[in-house]
């Protein structure tokens, strides 16, 4: 038999990035521990349709933990209390019958709200714009080993790859730090033979970026490693400390 | 340069630094002190401290010593007021649980304070009888066969200690010491790039191991001082 659970919700609505916003309390019935968060979210969605009321916004695509677009922020933790997931890919097994859940949007400085729990992530972008990228002809695919990379580069530029840009980072830090996700994005392709060549320029590039968007500094807290939902560790961001100040050290 | 100075990596070199550099300033503070624990009447203690009154090096370290403070305090108050702004004013109501964070990583310029409060009380204390107001007597003592007269610091020292107040005001400011340390000195090694997988463990084990020498040891000194001292 399946198993289900009533819910009480607490959400956070905002009408507009300007507008002040509030909480409002919903309640959910027989949600099966099977669906997963959004999946709820969707079931509160359809009743709030069906009693004419406006649907609470947030961000959603893959549904499969890849596009990191599901922010949210739940009962304490960024994506919710289960580790090394998104929030689409919590399971509602995760909470108890009765229990009252709160949903936030991401907060912090850099990560303005558009609207209920919808953030605008931008500034990510931006930040890749400014360098996070190889601009040099690589030629086509190489032959397999054709260019040999030692297996413990070829490990942690993986890891530090599957960052998804989702921002749970910058909504744990105390200092609305971005380090953990730029280090993510300079560390991928510093370790490999064609994101080499540029190092130093992107380095400098994505750091002063990341400075102008006023993303604050690293106090080596490592809450933002523990609730990345890919596990990515803050030894990329000892990485791209060692690379940024290389950098400026040869100019 | 300048560019490098206002970068939130160039700022967080500097802390580290200087932090670092503060940790070593310490770590022949705490060598000399131990000599308070010789029990010769302060004659050892005297003669470490006759040395580096008037020893060159030391003449020049003193300066760029209160210059490693004034930096490490400057940008760690630019760079909390700088976070917090990043931050934003809105708070999360359910809190934060991210496990696995220590309190000391999370309340460092807290910590900071706290040791800051105690150097004002400590340099008051004994810097400036030693330096402006020369409130120290003579004493003779040998050094090295030859019969010296130098200034009798540890007699300060060891009336200082004889007021309960002040042993504890010098235990508080050493277990802040410790705790700001727990986190500081790996913190200022992963700072400086210093560190992976491997070597963030073995920094943090080295960390720990510092700061409670320190802050255990600072706080003995003070505490034996006053029972068995006096
Ligand atoms: C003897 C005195 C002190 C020593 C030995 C010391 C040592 C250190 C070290 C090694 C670090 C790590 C640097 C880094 O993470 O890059 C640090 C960080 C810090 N210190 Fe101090 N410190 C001292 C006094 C102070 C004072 C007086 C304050 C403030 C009033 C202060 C505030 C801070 C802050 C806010 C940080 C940043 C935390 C972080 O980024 O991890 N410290 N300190
Ligand atoms: S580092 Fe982790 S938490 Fe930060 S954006 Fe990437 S996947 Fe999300
Ligand atoms: S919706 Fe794509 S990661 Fe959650």
């Amino acid at each position: 038999m399946e198993k289900t659970i009533n819910l009480k919700l607490k959400v956070w609505r905002q009408d507009g990035p300007k507008a002040k916003g509030h909480f409002e309390t919903y309640e959910v019935k027989n949600i099966s521990t099977d669906s997963s968060f959004l999946e709820m979210m969707d079931v509160l969605n359809e009743q709030l349709i069906q009693e004419g009321k406006e649907p609470v916004a947030f961000d959603h695509d893959c549904r499969e933990g890849i596009c990191g677009m599901c922010s949210m922020y739940i009962n304490g933790h960024a994506h919710g209390p289960d580790e090394d997931v998104t929030t689409c890919q919590l399971h509602m097994r995760k909470f108890k019958d009765g229990e009252t859940v709160t949903v936030e949007p991401w907060r912090s400085a850099g990560f303005p709200i558009i609207k209920d729990l919808m953030v605008n992530r931008n500034a990510f972008d931006q930040i890749i714009a400014a360098g996070g990228y190889v601009s040099v002809g690589t030629g086509g695919v190489p032959d397999a080993n054709a260019i040999p990379i030692s297996k413990e580069d070829a490990d942690e530029a993986m890891d530090a790859a599957s960052c998804i840009g989702c921002g749970a980072c910058v909504a744990t830090c105390k200092n609305g730090s971005a380090m953990l996700f730029v280090s993510a994005k300079v560390s991928q392709l510093a370790l490999l033979p064609q994101g080499k060549v540029e190092r130093a320029r992107r380095a400098k590039r994505m750091v002063a970026k990341m400075d102008e968007l006023g993303f604050g500094s690293c106090t080596n807290t490592g809450a933002c490693e523990v609730e990345c939902p890919k596990g990515v560790s803050i030894t990329n961001i000892a990485r791209m400390n060692r690379e940024y100040l290389m950098a400026k050290f040869k100019d | 340069m300048s560019n490098f100075l206002s970068s939130s990596i160039g700022k967080k070199f500097l802390m580290s630094i200087t932090g670092l550099f503060l940790v070593t300033f310490l770590f022949i503070h705490l060598s000399l002190n131990a000599l308070l624990l010789v029990d010769d009447g302060g004659e050892l203690f005297n003669a470490a401290a006759h040395f580096m009154a008037t020893n060159p090096l030391i003449k020049i370290m003193e300066p760029v010593l209160a210059i490693g403070f004034i930096v490490h305090i400057f940008y760690a108050s630019l760079l909390t007021l700088q976070n917090q702004k990043a931050r934003g004013k809105d708070r999360y109501a359910s809190g934060n649980s991210t496990p696995d964070v220590t309190w000391a990583s999370k309340n460092m310029y807290i910590l900071g304070a706290t040791i800051l409060a105690f150097l004002i009380v400590h340099i008051a204390q004994f810097w400036v009888k030693f330096k402006i107001t020369k409130e120290l007597e003579p004493t003779h003592i040998d050094i090295a066969g030859v019969h010296t007269e130098v200034e009798n610091a540890y007699a300060l020292v060891n009336a200082t200690f004889g007021y309960l107040w002040v042993v504890i005001v010098y235990v508080i400011g050493s277990i802040g010491l410790a705790w700001h340390l727990s986190h500081g000195v790996w913190s200022g090694l992963q700072t400086l790039g210093w560190s992976n997988t491997v070597w963030r463990k073995r920094w943090e084990v080295v960390g720990t191991v510092v700061a409670w020498i320190m802050g255990l040891g600072f706080s003995a000194i003070a505490v034996i001082q006053h029972f068995f001292f006096q």
